[in-house]
Formats: structure tokens, C-alpha cells, sequence
């Protein structure tokens, strides 16, 4: 796990949202944290290099950006691996996941069985909906498993930068 | 600001690397206006008009959760009734450990859940003990749910919608 101090999550509390949009961004930021410009680009660069950083900049929204969706394929555990490299290897996919299906609840038997096998989520992205299934198709046949096609039809909930819950990590 | 609007292949071009990132100089809009062929003005005119038009929903730093021990990131999909879909999804939403939610087409036989949240914590513990506060504060105990853990992120980078890009993220994916 990597270590931030109070100046990092400063930064990552205060900037999620709302960078200033400016010619200097790094220099109104240092401005409100009451430390220099360079100290933010170091900072930035280091929490970068640490991987804790993906990137500065903006979130597009997907229903508005392209087209986009979340897909799911059912592959053996031994399989999982190679599948997972199938996937990130195909253009488009940003996040891909093993995901590990607990008990429904409340509980029914009958259901389990069938949908304990999506094990491996993603999501394809393109330019648009032809592109998009295009590479849905594509992929499907180079992994020969159907997959799963949920795209969003309702967003309740739009905003990705949740506050880091510091306090519980300190415990954890 | 008053620019005019800059023509589209350059809009395009400033799309796909605005995906990549913000550069971590003193000047970004100037280092993307020169790789895009645009103004730093038309730069920022662009970026401003995109976050007003919702095309941008957020502009700061992304971070990634693993890191920094936000090990468990439960998918949380539910089987609402289709008259409660809206309702249920917004109650959700305004639940702080709620970090995304959304309705999402069922595909019966295989897959009867209509809407889905994530919810992210330190450990699992942690989050389903949010998940059965929610369950109880919100009356949902008659509503069927599952919780899909992850296992191991494979790839988590930020959505590529241009049709130039490659799908490649600029560092290896983070173990899980």
C-alpha cells in the first residue's frame, strides 16, 4: 500500500473535481494549498510514479463521449487469465475485472448455478454504437464464449470522484 | 471567452489526448494546444464549453483506489420490479457509500438484475456491513441482490472514445 501524507491527500481531497481552468492549473492549485508550484508537479509526478495517480484531467461521460457498455463473460477459473489478456488486448476495453459472485440474497438455489459463471466484467468503449458492436462481435468470436451486453440505460448516481475515507484505511 | 468554435479534426485530436491525460507542466493547455494544433485559448474555450455541455462531467485528478488500500470494490446488482427501478436507483444514489449507480437492460434467462451500484471500502467486511445498513435503512430486504466482489483488476484506465486511439493505457495495469 502506498503511503500519502497530509500534503497528498490534501490534493487528492481538494482537486477529484474542480480543477481550476487556467493557463497555470498547478500554480492556482499550489496557490490554495499555500505551497509552490513545484511542489504540486513533484507531487503530482511522485503519486503518479506510485501508480496511486491515473491521470489529471477530465472524465468524459460516456453516454455523451461514444458509446459504451458493461460486458460480462463466463470462463473457467483456469481459463481466467488468458481470457482477462483476450479482453485488454482488444480495442476499446478500459476496466476488466475478476469478480467473485457471492450468495444471492435472499437466497433461490435455482438461480445460482447459471449466474455464478460471469466471473470476468469490462467495459468496451468506442467512437459509436456500430464501432462499438463491431468490436463486441469481434471479441466474442476470438474468445467463442457469448458475452453478456448491459449498457447503461439510467444513470442515478454520475459522479466518480467519492472522498477517499482516510480514516477507515488508517484502520484497516 | 470568446473563440471561435476550432474546426472538428482538431476538436478530435484534443479529444483523444485530453483521454490521456492533463500533462504535469506548468503550462498543460499550451503543451496540448501545440500537439493538437490549436491556440492555448482554443484549448481551454473547448475544455470549458465541453464541462458546461456535460460532455466532461470532471475535471481533477483520477486516482486509482488499490493503491492506496481500497482493496474491496463490491459490484452490488439488484432485481427491482420495473415500476420501483427509478425510485429504488435514486434512493441508492443518495446513499453516501454508494459510488455509481445505474439501470442496466435485464437478459433473461441468464441475468435477472436491473440495476447495479458499486460500493468501495478497505475490506469486505467493511462494505457489506454498509451494504446491509443500506439494505435496512432503505426497506430493501424483499428486493433479490447479489454482491460481486472483485477478484483482480485486469485493466483500469480511463474511457478511449476516439477513433485514433489505441486502447492501451500509457502504464501496465495495477496488480490487484
Amino acid at each position: 500500500m502506498v503511503a500519502l501524507d497530509a500534503l497528498d491527500r490534501r490534493l487528492i481531497d481538494a482537486f477529484q473535481r474542480d480543477l481550476p481552468l487556467c493557463e497555470r492549473p498547478y500554480a492556482a492549485m499550489a496557490e490554495q494549498l499555500g505551497v509552490s508550484e513545484a511542489a504540486v508537479l513533484a507531487r503530482l509526478n511522485r503519486l503518479d510514479a506510485e501508480g496511486v495517480l491515473s491521470r489529471v484531467g477530465p472524465v468524459f461521460d460516456h453516454a455523451r463521449a461514444g458509446a459504451s457498455l458493461l460486458a460480462a463473460v463466463a470462463v473457467p477459473d483456469a481459463e481466467r487469465d488468458a481470457a482477462a489478456a483476450v479482453i485488454n488486448a482488444s480495442p476499446g476495453v478500459n476496466h476488466n475485472y475478476a469478480r467473485e459472485p457471492q450468495a444471492r440474497e435472499p437466497q433461490a438455489r435455482e438461480d445460482l448455478v447459471r449466474e455464478q459463471r460471469y466471473n470476468l466484467w469490462f467495459v468496451m468503449t468506442a467512437a459509436d454504437e456500430s464501432q462499438l458492436t463491431a468490436r463486441l462481435d469481434a471479441l466474442e468470436a476470438e474468445l467463442g464464449r457469448p458475452l453478456l451486453r448491459l449498457p447503461m440505460l439510467e444513470a442515478f448516481h454520475i459522479d466518480l470522484g467519492f472522498p477517499i475515507p482516510w480514516a477507515e484505511l488508517e484502520g484497516a | 471567452m470568446t473563440v471561435a468554435s476550432p474546426d472538428p479534426a482538431a476538436q478530435q485530436r484534443l479529444r483523444a489526448l485530453l483521454e490521456r491525460g492533463l500533462p504535469l507542466t506548468s503550462r498543460p493547455w499550451r503543451r496540448l494546444a501545440e500537439q493538437c494544433g490549436l491556440s492555448e485559448a482554443e484549448v481551454m474555450a473547448c475544455v470549458e464549453r465541453w464541462r458546461a455541455e456535460g460532455l466532461i462531467k470532471r475535471l481533477g485528478l483520477v486516482v486509482r483506489h488499490r493503491p492506496l488500500g481500497i482493496a474491496a470494490n463490491a459490484m452490488v446488482v439488484w432485481d427491482v420490479p420495473e415500476a420501483e427501478v427509478g425510485a429504488v436507483g435514486r434512493r441508492l444514489a443518495a446513499e453516501p457509500a454508494v459510488t455509481l449507480c445505474y439501470r442496466r437492460p435485464r437478459r433473461l434467462p441468464d441475468w435477472p438484475y436491473n440495476l447495479f451500484c458499486m460500493i468501495h471500502g478497505s475490506r469486505r467486511a467493511h462494505v457489506e456491513a454498509r451494504l446491509a445498513e443500506i439494505v435496512a435503512r432503505q426497506a430493501l430486504e424483499a428486493i433479490p441482490h447479489r454482491v460481486l466482489f472483485s477478484l483482480k483488476a485486469y485493466k483500469q484506465c480511463g474511457g478511449r472514445f476516439t477513433r485514433e486511439d489505441a486502447s492501451h493505457d500509457r502504464r501496465a495495469p495495477t496488480p490487484a
